[in-house]
């Protein structure tokens, strides 16, 4: 019990997620978080006038199911599988973060300079969320897919298109860390 | 019901692995895209690997899925502009927030109701894709 409430090592979790993919590809399915968003835009009306949304999304309900797991996975591991939360995060990290005004970095899941009811209401922080948010949205889509359908699932199968999507990932996030963060923050 | 327990269990399993690696956490994400940590590249790189494996395995085994089909993986379509412009756009987001599409509903089940804020934004993104798909290249 004691080695489960630890968090666990990348060399434990990394296996994992590929046998998360493995499972859904035995099940006819194929692991790929982001196209849940099309499927609920979908479910919203948005195939009414957008040829995009307009598709039958019932065949996509297994995936949504997925996602309803992941929440309750969610709740049971923050709140049953834990302790301590705390982040062992790298010590140059933590100086970096400092000198973006981000204190006590690694005391819990998210920093709440960003997260909390507060900062997430603050005119700014309102800004980064939602924008941040729509980068994602409108990103995962035009490439076709995010961390699981891209990095996990493409690179494993060693799809060319997934390892140029990757190197975008990588692209955008230097680019927001090293430029726009300063900026920012 | 029945046919989509074994998804929920899926779900879960999902989201216990993601909060126990800390991939969720904002805070690996920022110390990924600084590489002052491999512990990002671990878990990305040993499932990878083992992905690779399980896959080339399945294939000389002729493993089938549940529906009789032979396993295997949809291809992706050719192209270059829409994975490095999209995979380029979807990286700022991914480091602004820390969350990809998968932590964002986990991060919810943990009970940080903020990042429906970032949910409601990734719905308004997919959206303005759906409208401008045709004008962009892919």
């Amino acid at each position: 019990m004691e080695y489960i409430l630890q968090p666990w090592p990348w060399y434990i979790s990394g296996p994992c997620f590929a046998l998360i993919m493995f499972t859904l590809l035995y099940f006819g399915r194929s692991f790929g978080m982001s196209s849940n968003l099309r499927t609920l835009c979908a479910i919203g009306g948005a195939g009414k006038k957008i040829d995009f949304f307009k598709f039958n999304w019932k065949s996509q309900r297994w995936n949504l199911v997925v996602v309803l797991g992941a929440i309750i996975g969610g709740f049971i591991a923050h709140n049953c599988l834990s302790n301590p939360i705390d982040i062992d995060l790298s010590q140059n990290t933590i100086d970096d973060l400092k000198t973006f005004g981000f204190e006590n970095a690694g005391k819990s899941l998210l920093p709440p300079e960003l997260f909390s009811w507060e900062a997430a209401f603050s005119v700014k922080g309102l800004i980064i969320l939602l924008v941040g948010g729509i980068l994602v949205g409108f990103g995962t889509r035009y490439a076709g897919g995010c961390t699981s359908g891209h990095a996990i699932t493409g690179l494993s199968s060693l799809q060319l298109p997934s390892l140029i999507a990757v190197i975008g990932f990588f692209i955008g996030g230097l680019i927001m860390i090293n430029f726009i963060y300063p900026i920012l923050f | 019901m029945g046919r989509y327990l074994k998804f929920l269990i899926v779900g879960i399993f999902f989201g216990i692995i993601l909060v126990k690696s800390e991939a969720v956490s904002w805070y690996r994400i920022f110390e990924m895209f600084k590489f002052q940590s491999f512990h990002m590249y671990g878990i990305i790189g040993t499932a990878i690997i083992t992905g690779i494996i399980l896959l080339l395995l399945s294939k000389q085994l002729k493993l089938k899925t549940i529906h009789g089909n032979y396993i295997r993986v949809p291809i992706k379509e050719r192209g270059l502009p829409r994975y490095i412009i999209g995979g380029s756009i979807f990286g700022l987001g991914w480091a602004l927030c820390g969350a990809c599409p998968g932590p964002m509903y986990i991060l919810v089940g943990t009970g940080a109701f903020t990042v429906l804020i970032v949910i409601i934004g990734a719905l308004i993104g997919t959206l303005i894709y759906g409208l401008f798909k045709n004008k962009l290249p892919h």
